[in-house]
């Protein structure tokens, strides 16, 4: 420090004109070290190498409409095997002409989903609202009334089976992995024992194991005569394989729980089942919404595993135009599309979390 | 008073509560129910299977292991034809299964670090970048990844006879990935056995620089002096043997390439696919556990006059690995669970050869308990082996 006057006199001055403004950005962010200018060229020049051929590809040299045999001569992507087989990727063997059912079915879902995700507008009545929702929803999938022709649930593919397998399977995971959870907090040994049996050997083994279980096993478990559907023994699957995620994360919420909580509901001379009811649940479960919002994720993108079993989901019905000679080789482009889907829900929903998890932070 | 009668009636048991206020004899009420439906459940569960089988004449029993299993394997690390039985079989795809889960695992782990810690990096496009990585990888499901990478090997790649040959010897087309490796010499088996040498050498000799420090404060540069070691010595030897340098390149005979080192398309997609997702996810843990420990752990460490690799290795890094452990565990489990989806694309791991067993035998229960059992294994041992690395690592408290 030289004087006060040089100092009162700097105030006045701008800063450098590479200290600000874009050079200034570049400056900071690009290029404050050696090591990091040597990256920030690195990465330009490899990007420089591969982003315009991919968009050649993408845009440029792609097709977007015509036939299978015009798509081979194609340079760039062939988008028609998406665009010609749209209806049939998304909605499978449902019927043709009915297929604006599904899609008002889904448009709804979105619209509820959207509606939910304010925090503000949760509360009883909307609690009452999305049972009601999602059965008026799987009515207008199934039909048979208002002169609506009934679909049977074996026709339900594409993203029909992944989003009912999904949101079910969360559904009614999610009493189930309480009840697991509570269990294994609970006194009584016994019911310790099974609640840890039951998470520990469902969390040690494959998803697809489970699936082969029900597509193989299941039936020799039912009495001679009855059959159940396969779509149904997937999902009692995925439910089952649920729970237990579920019952981990709520465990965490109950063991978060102040043992003060515990202790004052006792001393208030609740019983068991009032003291889970009305203090600790309603504590536990609002501070797991967010991992449970990322089992919901896996959840979304796990009902892909039913193709193993050959059950027609979103992944699956893809294949099937795959398949199909005059489509066979376009297989990147349309993994893309359903990417594109997966990925719209998967990250609509990661956002979702990641945001309540900040505004529940209290 | 009449409360502390009541009370004192109760303690002498003069006036008998009935059994449903009691909590002691309610608990046990509770738990012999709970059992009693589940062994209910569990037995009617199995009498109907088992009258199912009759009726069905399936055979029961894991009597089909020794047989002959008459169906070929792809890939296996052990020898194996189709003339060998079922046991064997299963052990054919539990090694294959193992060697994927190991070596996802460990590119794994190295792939995640890197991008963990290029989502902190203060250059805007390398944390952009791997921030986008991140992003488009976990919310994608892994066996769409999976027959994205297969139907990329198995549809673009050409055949063997146009084979893509980027650089001399390697050769890349539809049926796999071929490699030179240096042809074999006694050579290689000396240079294997000094390295070996050399690292329990850097055993024992990092044990004697800790106590050394302890003593005296003296510090021994462990680091270079071992790596030099384990680099230097085998080098030595392998010039000793005669220094060999005849290459196994891959020759292309009838329809397919000889000789080298090969990867199946099926094993490569597998690899590529688990590892890219697994990482996305391990990134994640790498980064949230760097930024749990609070910036003055950094200073404090300066302010002693620590160097910057010190401060890492010493302060840094022992604190983070406390947070990173336990969820790192449980993305190495989950990369071993999802290796059961090869049998999608094809690749002979375990699953796949269970699913191939159960299809010939019928034998669908003791197929389905075999995957079950040896998953559960692969999940205990693991887990029992990094809660005691964990515990190793954990905090000593007072």
């Amino acid at each position: 420090m030289e004087s006060s006057a040089g100092l009162t006199g700097t105030a006045d001055l701008k800063p450098p004109a590479t200290n600000v403004g874009a050079i200034g950005w570049l400056k900071k962010n690009l290029f404050n070290s050696p090591f990091n200018s040597f990256l920030t060229l690195f990465i330009l020049y490899c990007l420089y190498k591969t982003l315009p051929p991919f968009l050649q590809w993408t845009f440029l040299n792609s097709v977007w409409y015509t036939d299978g045999a015009q798509c081979k001569l194609a340079e760039g992507a062939c988008w028609s095997v998406v665009s010609r087989n749209f209806r049939f990727i998304l909605f499978g063997f449902y019927p043709y002409e009915q297929q604006w059912r599904p899609a008002v079915a889904i448009i709804l879902l979105i619209g509820f989903l959207l509606y939910t995700r304010e925090r503000r507008h949760w509360n009883r009545r909307l609690m009452i609202a999305w049972p009601i929702g999602l059965a008026v929803m799987g009515l207008l999938l199934y039909g048979g009334f208002f002169g609506l022709p009934m679909v049977e649930t074996t026709k339900w593919s594409g993203i029909i089976l992944t989003l009912l397998l999904s949101i079910f399977g969360l559904t009614a995971a999610y009493p189930l992995g309480v009840v697991l959870a509570l269990g294994r907090q609970s006194k009584l040994p016994a019911i310790r024992t099974l609640s840890v049996i039951y998470i520990e050997l469902i969390r040690g083994v494959p998803l697809i194991s489970l699936l082969f279980m029900a597509s193989v096993m299941f039936p020799l478990f039912l009495p001679e005569g009855i059959t159940i559907d396969k779509i149904i023994r997937a999902q009692v699957a995925i439910i089952l394989f649920t729970a237990a995620y579920i019952a981990e994360v709520v465990r965490g919420g109950l063991q978060a729980i102040a043992r003060g909580q515990y202790e004052a509901a006792e001393s208030l001379g609740l019983d068991y089942y009032l003291k889970m009811r009305l203090i600790i649940l309603p504590q536990a479960l609002k501070i797991v919404i967010p991992p449970t919002v990322s089992i919901l994720i896996s959840a979304f993108k796990d009902t892909s595993l039913v193709v193993i079993i050959g059950l027609f989901d979103l992944l699956k019905t893809t294949q099937v135009t795959l398949s199909n000679p005059e489509w066979t080789g376009f297989s990147a482009e349309a993994y893309l599309f359903i990417s594109l889907i997966y990925f719209a829900g998967c990250f609509s929903m990661s956002n979702f979390s990641r945001r309540l998890e900040n505004e529940l932070r209290t | 008073m009449p409360v502390s009668d009541t009370e004192s009636a109760i303690r002498t048991g003069t006036e008998e509560i009935p059994f449903w206020h009691d909590p002691t004899k309610r608990a046990i009420v509770y738990q012999v129910v709970a059992l009693a439906v589940v062994f209910a459940l569990g037995y009617y569960i199995f009498s109907n299977t088992q009258a199912n089988l009759r009726r069905q004449s399936i055979a029961t029993g894991f009597g089909f292991l020794e047989r002959e299993a008459g169906f070929a394997i792809g890939e296996s690390l052990i020898s194996y034809s189709a003339a060998n039985t079922y046991a064997r079989a299963l052990v054919v795809g539990v090694l294959n299964t193992l060697s994927v889960a190991f070596i996802g695992i460990v590119l794994t782990v190295l792939l995640g670090i890197v991008v963990g810690v290029a989502r902190l990096s203060t250059n805007w496009l390398v944390s952009r970048l791997s921030g986008g990585y991140v992003e488009i990888l976990q919310n994608i499901p892994v066996l769409l990844q999976l027959f994205f990478w297969y139907s990329i090997f198995h549809d673009t790649l050409p055949s063997p006879r146009q084979s893509l040959n980027p650089m001399p010897g390697l050769f890349f087309n539809n049926r796999g990935f071929y490699f030179p490796i240096p042809a074999s010499h006694p050579a290689f088996w000396w240079a294997g056995a000094v390295l070996v040498a050399a690292l329990l050498v850097t055993f024992v000799l990092r044990r004697w620089a800790r106590r050394r420090q302890d003593l005296t404060g003296k510090r021994f540069p462990v680091w270079s002096v071992c790596v030099g070691l384990c680099l230097l010595l085998p080098l030595i030897a392998w010039a000793a043997g005669g220094a060999p340098t005849a290459m196994d390149v891959p020759q292309l005979q009838g329809f397919n390439f000889e000789g080298g080192i090969s990867f199946s398309p099926e094993f490569a997609a597998l690899l590529l696919g688990l590892v890219l997702y697994t990482s996305a996810f391990v990134a994640e843990i790498v980064r949230a556990g760097i930024q749990a420990i609070s910036h003055g752990q950094t200073e404090a460490a300066m302010s002693l006059g620590l160097r910057a690799n010190l401060v890492l290795t010493l302060i840094i890094l022992p604190q983070a690995l406390r947070v990173i452990i336990p969820p790192l565990t449980s993305q190495m489990l989950n990369l071993t669970k999802n290796s059961s989806l090869a049998v999608a694309i094809g690749y002979p791991d375990f699953v796949s050869v269970a699913n191939t067993t159960i299809n010939q035998t019928g034998q669908a229960i003791e197929g389905v308990v075999l995957i079950m059992v040896v998953y559960l294994f692969f999940s205990l041992v693991t887990s029992a082996f990094m809660n005691w690395y964990n515990k190793k690592k954990a905090l000593v408290e007072r």
